[in-house]
């Protein structure tokens, strides 16, 4: 242990730790900006700056390990006088039209100016000489270069958590600037949309491409008929910015607040998640015996799960040669939005031209895959509008509603029911998990050989996971597969999903089925979710999620009524031809670059 | 004051035999060559002056199998020019200083960043490398240079920043601990000198610490290259004894004029005509890398320092913030001051700022940008303001 006094009074804290930890230990707060506990130190904002006794410049905190009698104090005059230079200085760079931003009230560099530069500016304003861009190119998310702070949180994200580096530092000096390949459009360039690095920003240099005004502007469209979707993952997070802690689950409470907002049926994307877990499943095994007992040489496994916009862009760049392994199965937001200006019409007896289909996704590539031209299989725009959790909670709070003092209530019927497999899409781990209960008892007509259905292998935040079910007692259809080992693979974050690719191109992986989330825990922890994250926020929704499963009376995709209705009135079986054409989609091999 | 007069010396020019020396300094022991190091007092050549012994000391206290001794030939510093006559007269010196320090620290590879800007010494180097690779094996020892060239970036010159260059990333500073000693090139410990400094070392190696030490003062020892420009009717490179009072240099090199010298180049200090009889060239004074520059009563002290900090806003990595934003605000506050559209007590606001910038900032650039603005704009206010 290494002993150390911050502030005159003393802490003894592990080897390696650094100033700034040791003296959160203590409940004595120093200001970051670039720190964030997701990634790599960086020590370049210098907010943190505190000083040492004996040094002969400040130290900044998040940067600097302890040492043996170390003597620091983080509140001298030398320090309030360096930080507030330093917030000044970040502010004459910085486009200040706080009261019109999206981040206004949530940006952390408007905190530090609250706290250290109010009153008369002492420097010079130096936005006016720089050429900043404001990119709003990508349907995802707007880069606004000239409120970026250069603090490398998104270089950093892009870099370490997903390995994409869409974003990197350009130039040096005054000219210095987080920049694309060439300078490129963000449309135009190796980028995922999975909008962790807006996730991270402590500014409103990167935030989601907001469609509130164009949703409210459909509510009031008394000619339309709007419809909701709600993802899994958002029901655990939405709390957050409501003013709960992480970890709250406030479905009942959402569902109401959507009513209240003037959506005209609120619906569940868990119900096509369990669809998903039909078609995909039956994909799955059709996959299996084609190539295992027909002999097929054209089809390959592992077969790649397709919820996640983020992966599927991620492999459409940087693996197209497996493009054919992934699951034809559209995501369910977009299967949701193919029935619902179908089969949905149908049964509402409403004209599909008149419906507006909204969802509300913890996701920023899902704004994205949206925009894709293959997702109109109903003849219109599948989904119109997607929104993030942040942007539900901003509508929340622009209609006035009293979020925490509202009742519960159910989500609407028809494309409303949904199971305990499906609210776990919204999880690392989820979709095989909700795969396995289904596909085991199609195979050997009995559950899965867990636990109240508890997959626990699969779960969890390793960033790589694997598991084996043994397949046996089959019933007269699936012989093929008696006694087989049925070995599956999950990762999540880009980073991770790298290290699968790579494994699965060189031959050596030797899984049936994989399941891949773009962003780290899965899409509890997506780009759309709240801000901020880290592992323990993520942690704390992820065990919301369980909880919620484990709440459901249904708990198999299989058993879902809705599901069952839908395949009795609309699609007939699973991957029969009705569904090949609502359900299903196709990729396309991007460049790398 | 210890004053040692001007003289000239013949140390770093002066022809050896290679071979000799590497003979010599390879039957010492590691702890027999870091201990000459100490006894001589020398210090790093590149400007910052850390004790090369200790340097070495350090390094060679690492357990790790693979080390690096790197030779920093990023000479960027406005104003130097002597390691590149260095590279271009004695290169076979600089190698030996390298074989040296690697017996030292325990280093078997060593790396050479050569300035972007003076590619076209390379296939005269690469040429007289591998004849210094030659004469090594023939001595039986393993040691091998490889050369890494820069792209123009003056910030590679900082120590980090140029590993992280060598590694094929962006040329910008690490976090420091962990030092170089402990954790520098591809993550290794690492010796890290100047050009000179290793010639020194060699020469070290050849008369012994005593020798040495006998040139000098207590806080500056030996002898140093100098890049003399500016005003001076004698521009170029002189080898001096350190110890040497500004006066006694501007009496040697100036043109019957000179305000004032900006001693270590832009990252350096400005000394003004009324402070040069006071003012040793020197760790105990100014200390340079080797830059002088003399400037006479034509030159615009203005225009003097608004170059420097175009300079500076212009080569800063761009990553920390006192130092990105801080070089930008001095520059264009100068300009508003000289335009009259800022008050001249600005200039008492942007002296604070070059303050903060200098305990504030991550790496030596953003903490040196003080030192010239400060003593330009306290000597010579009034060319700042009219």
């Amino acid at each position: 242990m290494i002993n150390l006094n911050i502030n005159n009074q003393r802490v003894s804290v592990q080897q390696g730790t650094t100033v700034l930890e040791a003296a959160r230990k203590l409940n004595i707060k120093i200001p970051t900006l670039c720190n964030h506990s997701d990634l790599c130190v960086a020590g370049n904002c210098r907010v943190c700056v505190v000083e040492q006794t004996g040094a002969r410049t400040l130290i900044a905190a998040c940067a600097m390990p302890v040492s043996e009698g170390m003597d620091i104090h983080t509140n001298t005059l030398k320090v309030r006088n360096a930080r507030k230079h330093i917030v000044e200085l970040l502010l004459s760079e910085h486009r200040s039209d706080c009261t019109k931003c999206y981040k206004n009230q949530k940006c952390e560099l408007q905190a530090l100016a609250n706290e250290f530069a109010f009153g008369d500016t002492i420097f010079l304003d130096l936005v006016e000489d720089h050429q900043y861009t404001i990119d709003r190119s990508s349907p995802s998310f707007i880069k606004d270069d000239s409120k970026c702070i250069h603090c490398q949180r998104c270089v950093r994200t892009c870099t370490q958590l997903q390995q994409i580096s869409a974003i990197a530092v350009a130039n040096k000096g005054a000219h210095q600037k987080i920049s694309s390949f060439h300078d490129r459009p963000m449309s135009h360039v190796v980028c995922t949309n999975c909008g962790q690095c807006v996730n991270r920003c402590p500014t409103g240099a990167l935030v989601e491409k907001t469609y509130i005004d164009q949703v409210w502007d459909a509510i009031y469209d008394p000619e339309k008929h709007v419809v909701v979707q709600t993802a899994p993952a958002v029901r655990v997070a939405l709390g957050e910015d409501l003013g709960y802690d992480p970890g709250e689950r406030v479905t009942g409470k959402m569902v109401t607040a959507l009513r209240q907002l003037g959506f005209d049926s609120v619906l569940d994307t868990d119900f096509t998640a369990d669809l998903t877990i039909m078609e995909e499943g039956t994909e799955l095994l059709t996959r299996l015996k084609k190539i295992l007992v027909d002999g097929n040489k054209e089809l390959s496994l592992p077969m790649f799960t397709s919820c996640s916009p983020g992966w599927i862009k991620f492999i459409e760049h940087k693996y197209p040669e497996f493009l054919s392994n992934l699951s034809t199965c559209k995501s369910p937001q977009q299967m949701f939005g193919a029935l619902a200006k179908t089969y949905y019409a149908q049964k509402r007896k409403i004209d599909p031209a008149k419906i507006v289909s909204v969802s509300v996704m913890p996701c920023t590539a899902k704004k994205y895959e949206a925009d894709r031209p293959e997702m109109r299989a109903s003849g219109y725009k599948d989904i119109d509008f997607v929104l993030t959790t942040r942007e539900l909670a901003v509508m929340i709070k622009q209609a006035g509603l009293d979020f925490k003092n509202l009742e519960s209530s159910n989500y609407d019927s028809i494309m409303g029911d949904s199971t305990g497999a499906a609210v776990i899409f919204g999880a690392t781990g989820g979709v095989m998990e909700a795969a396995l209960r289904t596909a085991y008892e199609i195979i050997t007509g009995r559950e899965v050989p867990f636990k109240n259905l508890n997959i626990t292998p699969v779960r969890g935040m390793e960033g790589v996971k694997e598991a084996t079910v043994k397949i046996e007692g089959c019933t007269d259809d699936w012989k093929f597969l008696e006694g087989a080992e049925l070995k599956v693979a999950i990762a999540h974050g880009l980073v991770n999903a790298n290290k699968l690719m790579r494994e699965v191109r060189e031959g050596k992986s030797p899984y049936h089925f994989v399941e891949i989330m773009a962003c780290p825990g899965g899409c509890i922890g997506g780009g759309g979710q709240p801000i901020p994250t880290s592992m323990e926020i993520r942690k704390n929704r992820m065990k919301a999620i369980y909880s919620e499963d484990e709440h459901m009376v249904l708990r198999k995709s299989h058993e879902n009524p809705d599901v069952i209705a839908i395949y009795k009135e609309f699609l007939g079986k699973p991957n029969s031809h009705v569904s090949h054409e609502l359900l299903h989609t196709h990729y396309t091999e991007r460049d790398n670059f | 004051m210890e004053n040692k007069g001007l003289s000239k010396v013949d140390l770093i020019f002066e022809k050896v035999d290679p071979k000799e020396v590497l003979i010599k300094a390879f039957k010492m022991t590691s702890d027999e060559i870091i201990k000459q190091m100490l006894d001589s007092g020398l210090k790093g050549r590149g400007g910052a002056g850390f004790p090369t012994g200790l340097k070495w000391k350090y390094t060679a206290a690492e357990k790790e199998p693979v080390k690096y001794i790197v030779c920093n030939a990023d000479e960027g510093e406005p104003g130097t020019f002597k390691d590149r006559e260095i590279l271009d007269k004695v290169s076979y010196k600089v190698y030996g200083g390298m074989a040296i320090a690697g017996k030292a620290i325990g280093a078997r590879n060593g790396i050479v960043y050569l300035r972007g800007e003076y590619r076209f010494l390379l296939p005269q180097l690469m040429k007289e490398l591998e004849s210094f690779h030659k004469m090594i094996s023939e001595i039986g020892y393993d040691f091998k240079i490889n050369y890494c060239l820069g792209s123009g970036a003056y910030i590679c010159g900082e120590e980090s920043a140029l590993f992280e260059s060598v590694e094929g990333g962006r040329g910008e500073p690490r976090n420091k601990p962990p030092y170089p000693t402990t954790s520098g090139v591809f993550g290794k410990p690492t010796s890290i000198n100047n050009v000179e400094t290793l010639v020194t070392t060699m020469m070290i190696i050849k008369h012994g610490a005593a020798k040495f030490t006998e040139l000098g003062t207590k806080d500056s020892r030996g002898s140093k290259v100098f890049s003399v420009s500016g005003d001076t009717p004698t521009p170029g490179i002189f080898e001096l004894e350190l110890g040497m009072t500004v006066q006694q240099f501007v009496n040697e090199f100036g043109d019957g004029d000179t305000k004032a010298v900006q001693v270590g180049g832009a990252s350096g200090f400005c000394v003004p005509r009324k402070k040069f009889q006071n003012t040793i060239i020197g760790f105990e004074g100014v200390p340079t890398g080797g830059s002088m520059k003399l400037f006479n009563s034509s030159r615009s002290m203005y225009n003097v320092l608004h170059n420097y900090l175009d300079f500076f806003a212009e080569e800063s990595c761009g990553q920390c913030t006192p130092c990105r934003v801080g070089c930008q605000q001095l520059l264009k506050g100068v300009e508003k001051v000289k335009k009259g559209e800022a008050k001249s007590t600005y200039l008492n606001e942007l002296i604070k700022l070059a303050d903060t910038m200098k305990i504030a900032s991550k790496c030596g650039l953003g903490q040196s940008v003080g030192n010239a603005f400060r003593t330009i704009v306290e000597n010579f206010r009034e060319e700042i303001i009219y």
